[in-house]
């Protein structure tokens, strides 16, 4: 078992009444698995992905249960500690490829950035060697001038990739995909599912992919969970949820996916 | 290159408009050379004869052309009172001034820049609300009011200068510093002040962006966060600020000049301005320009420096 995530609860309290957005969340990743997490905004998804990411940090909301990643408990362990896996075992890219990276530093020293904290004793030539195979691995093209150049040189969906080769660089067990092609357009949606799936299948990585677009979910994941308003609705393969789904919600999921058919 | 050549372009275009209006504002108001020569009792058909010889009767493009080439030439006149050549009497002035500036200057990045830090850190605790309090009293003390109070505290209570004895930088460089880093102090502070507090939310305006969850998301603790993500964004509107501050201290200590009883440039302007000294005032408001519009310039290339997007804007 790679994740473990146990009862898993998140409550704000930025107003008078508490605000649950997560409520008794229990579930588990193996080891290259992709799990897919479907539900619409608001349904506690980015907030569990953030808890297992540990970038929970505002003072006002209180979590409960545990997260466990290969046998350490993560929901309640220090910064420090976080630190030691965060860009290294766990990685995530997030859904806005556009704002994700600093607009003032280079590609080349984004990307290699985890390898700087997590691998202090590489030389810089094999850091820089490195990045450059990461760049070309989610491939971009000449990736040695993607390496100098600035965020705002490169397209949305090159951005995007470049996320993607900074959050492999450290080779980690776990890719966290927080709606990661939503601000993409629909081609290279495709292009970013498809390299995602690459990546799991050669590096043998996990990847946690959450999404609100079951098409893609149905396309890349082994097992998938429903979720709406912080509770967990339904889970199981992903076969097993399209082809017979337990519950109405789900199927209402489902039957929103516009098929062409439909329109005709 | 060529953002830089844009911009040098603009800021010669920006001194010329600045020039034009100047001499057109001076020309407009009433009074001239010959009148300034011959007093206000004078008969009318002397100071006829006066304006054509001075060439006052010429079109005012040409005059105001002939003006020009000369001030280009570093010819800025001759002062009506003085009789004194218009450039020597502010070069003899501007050391001072610029000395003073300078000082300034680095006292207010030297302060600002960890305090601003600090607090952004810090936000909320209560050395950051100690130091907001502080911050408004300064920002709303008035400089005149500033240099009075730190005459009284350190002149006359703890007696570290003398109150109104400036030295010459050309007779004691040491007493001249000794004597002038108060002055400095008082047009400091509530610049400190100011930019304090746009350091400060800068930092916290830039700490909300997506950049910052990335750069956690990597294993950064907070210190790295700040200072290899956070700063470099939130120092471009701090520059800005910056910059208009180093032309304003260069400029417009004429209040702080008077308390402190510093002869600098300031002071030359308010004596030529009470004696209607047209050609000292002309100088000097053009050289205040060219002063600003030069800052806003090596701001704008250090802006080029930072930000990598400014260049491609320029293309």
């Amino acid at each position: 078992m790679l994740l473990e995530v146990n009862d898993l609860n998140i409550e704000f309290h930025d107003h008078d009444v508490p605000e649950r957005v997560v409520n008794h969340v229990s579930f588990s990743i193996e080891e290259g698995e992709i799990l897919g997490i479907v539900g619409e905004s608001g349904s506690g998804k980015s907030m569990t992905a953030m808890a297992i990411a540990g970038l929970l940090k505002r003072h006002d909301l209180e979590k409960k249960g545990e997260i466990f990643f290969a046998g350490t408990e993560l929901l309640h362990a220090s910064r420090a500690k976080l630190r030691t896996f965060q860009g290294n075992d766990i990685s995530i890219i997030f859904q806005e490829p556009m704002t994700s990276l600093n607009p003032v530093k280079r590609i080349g020293w984004q990307v290699e950035e985890s390898l700087k904290i997590h691998r202090p004793d590489m030389s810089r030539e094999e850091r820089r060697s490195r990045t450059i195979a990461a760049l070309s691995d989610v491939e971009l093209p000449n990736p040695e001038q993607v390496y100098k150049k600035y965020p705002h040189e490169l397209s949305g969906g090159m951005r995007q990739r470049v996320m993607i080769a900074s959050a492999m660089i450290c080779e980690p067990k776990l890719l966290i995909a927080d709606e990661p092609t939503t601000a993409l357009d629909v081609t290279i949606q495709l292009q970013i599912v498809k390299l995602l799936q690459r990546l799991n299948k050669e590096k043998k990585m996990a990847v946690l992919f959450i999404s609100h677009d079951l098409s893609l979910v149905k396309r890349l994941c082994d097992r998938i969970i429903v979720m709406q308003n912080g509770d967990i609705v339904e889970q199981g393969s992903a076969q097993a949820i399209f082809e017979c789904p337990k519950e109405r919600y789900t199927k209402e999921l489902i039957e929103a996916i516009p098929r062409l058919e439909k329109l005709v | 290159m060529k953002y830089a050549l844009k911009k040098f372009a603009a800021m010669l275009v920006t001194i010329l408009c600045i020039s034009f209006l100047v001499y057109l504002a001076f020309d407009l108001i009433p009074g001239d050379a010959a009148l300034a020569a011959l007093g206000t009792d004078v008969e009318p058909e002397r100071l006829a004869a006066m304006r054509e010889e001075m060439g006052l009767n010429r079109p005012f493009l040409e005059r105001y052309f002939d003006w020009l080439v000369s001030f280009v030439r570093g010819d800025f006149g001759t002062s009506y009172k003085y009789h004194l050549p218009v450039a020597e009497m502010i070069v003899s002035k501007l050391p001072v001034t610029v000395i003073m500036a300078l000082i300034s200057f680095a006292i207010m990045t030297v302060v600002s820049l960890p305090v601003g830090i600090y607090t952004a850190k810090h936000s909320g605790g209560r050395i950051d609300r100690g130091i907001t309090v502080i911050n408004q009293i300064m920002m709303s003390v008035p400089h005149f009011f500033m240099g009075i109070l730190i005459t009284y505290v350190f002149g006359m209570v703890f007696k570290l200068f003398t109150p109104g004895g400036f030295v010459s930088y050309e007779t004691d460089f040491a007493g001249f510093l000794a004597y002038i880093i108060f002055p400095c102090i008082a047009i400091a502070l509530p610049k400190i002040a100011m930019s304090v507090k746009l350091l400060r939310g800068s930092c916290m305006g830039e700490g909300k962006k997506d950049y910052v969850r990335t750069a956690y998301s990597k294993g950064n603790d907070t210190n790295k966060v700040l200072y290899r993500h956070v700063l470099k964004n939130a120092m471009i509107p701090v520059i800005t600020l910056w910059g208009m501050m180093l032309a304003d201290m260069l400029v417009g200590s004429i209040v702080i000049e008077q308390v402190f009883n510093i002869p600098g440039i300031g002071r030359i302007l308010l004596t030529s301005i009470s004696y209607r000294d047209y050609p000292v005032v002309e100088a000097i408001i053009v050289l205040i320009a060219f002063v600003v519009v030069v800052t806003n310039f090596c701001v704008d290339l250090i802006y080029g420096l930072i930000d990598p997007r400014i260049n491609v804007g320029a293309e």
